[in-house]
């Protein structure tokens, strides 16, 4: 990575959090000059992914990065909690399975919209999903 | 804290015009205040706009869905409007088709529907 930069943190705490971690992912993808479409993509990935710390853990954090290679430039936002972890990543992750009120797209529906997706998790000790959207990306 | 989505009746019609970024309380409290005013009475039609949002995320898509299916199982029809491209590019990729939903380009092309979908209603019934 030839350059690292954080542009944001966004504290996660309740309903309205949710409504400004969306907004804030908009301005800045606006800002950078990303696609409608990827704008978009962005915007509903962080909203899938601040639910489920809204749900699961009650609160959490958000961190937005600008990241840069010799080649490209991109988000990469992390979103964290301290909440009670994933037993079966795999099955979580997994298209149509939920344990929640949602329709088992979160995690699924994240991993597809963005170009990457990483996700570390303890039973007990939390969870943090790291996404990338590259600004060229046709996905 | 909140926000608050109006509900407009017109006739026998509910319109609702979603709001650029709905707080999942705000849509929560909209989907009982609409089945609600549905069971009041009189109602034979829902129109959803969502010409200005400009998000549709797993929660709000289930939540549209479910306002849809709900309707029916009251017998009032949903037509859901003005879904920008992006956001519907999106959902397609999320696996989210809105069912229960019917599609219209616009509000105006949508209360057209609406009415051929009650009048199809009827002639079944004849």
């Amino acid at each position: 990575m030839r350059r690292q930069e954080i542009l944001q943190n966004i504290q996660i705490e309740n309903n309205m959090d949710l409504v400004k971690a969306r907004q804030a992912v908009r301005i800045i993808a606006l800002d950078l000059d990303y696609g409608i479409v990827n704008q978009t993509k962005l915007v509903t990935a962080v909203s899938e992914l601040t639910r489920n710390v809204l749900m699961y853990a009650g609160k959490g954090e958000i961190t937005i990065e600008l990241i840069e290679t010799d080649t490209k430039k991109g988000l990469r936002i992390t979103v964290t909690d301290k909440g009670p972890g994933i037993p079966d990543v795999d099955l979580a992750i997994t298209d149509g399975f939920s344990t929640g009120k949602g329709l088992g797209k979160g995690l699924s529906g994240t991993k597809k919209l963005m170009d990457d997706f990483s996700i570390q998790t303890e039973v007990g000790k939390g969870t943090e999903v790291v996404i990338i959207k590259w600004m060229d990306s046709n996905k | 804290m909140s926000q608050k989505i109006p509900i407009i009746k017109i006739k026998e019609d509910l319109i609702v015009s979603f709001l650029s970024d709905v707080d999942d309380i705000a849509a929560l409290k909209l989907q009982s205040g609409l089945l609600q005013r549905i069971h009041d009475g009189k109602i034979t039609g829902v129109l959803l706009d969502l010409t200005v949002l400009d998000m549709v995320d797993s929660f709000l898509g289930r939540l549209i869905s479910d306002i849809a299916r709900s309707s029916a199982i009251m017998d009032v029809k949903t037509v859901v409007t003005g879904i920008q491209p992006a956001v519907a590019i999106t959902l397609v990729e999320l696996g989210l088709e809105l069912e229960g939903t019917v599609p219209a380009l616009n509000v105006e092309d949508g209360i057209e529907l609406l009415n051929e979908l009650k009048k199809s209603k009827y002639d079944l019934e004849i």
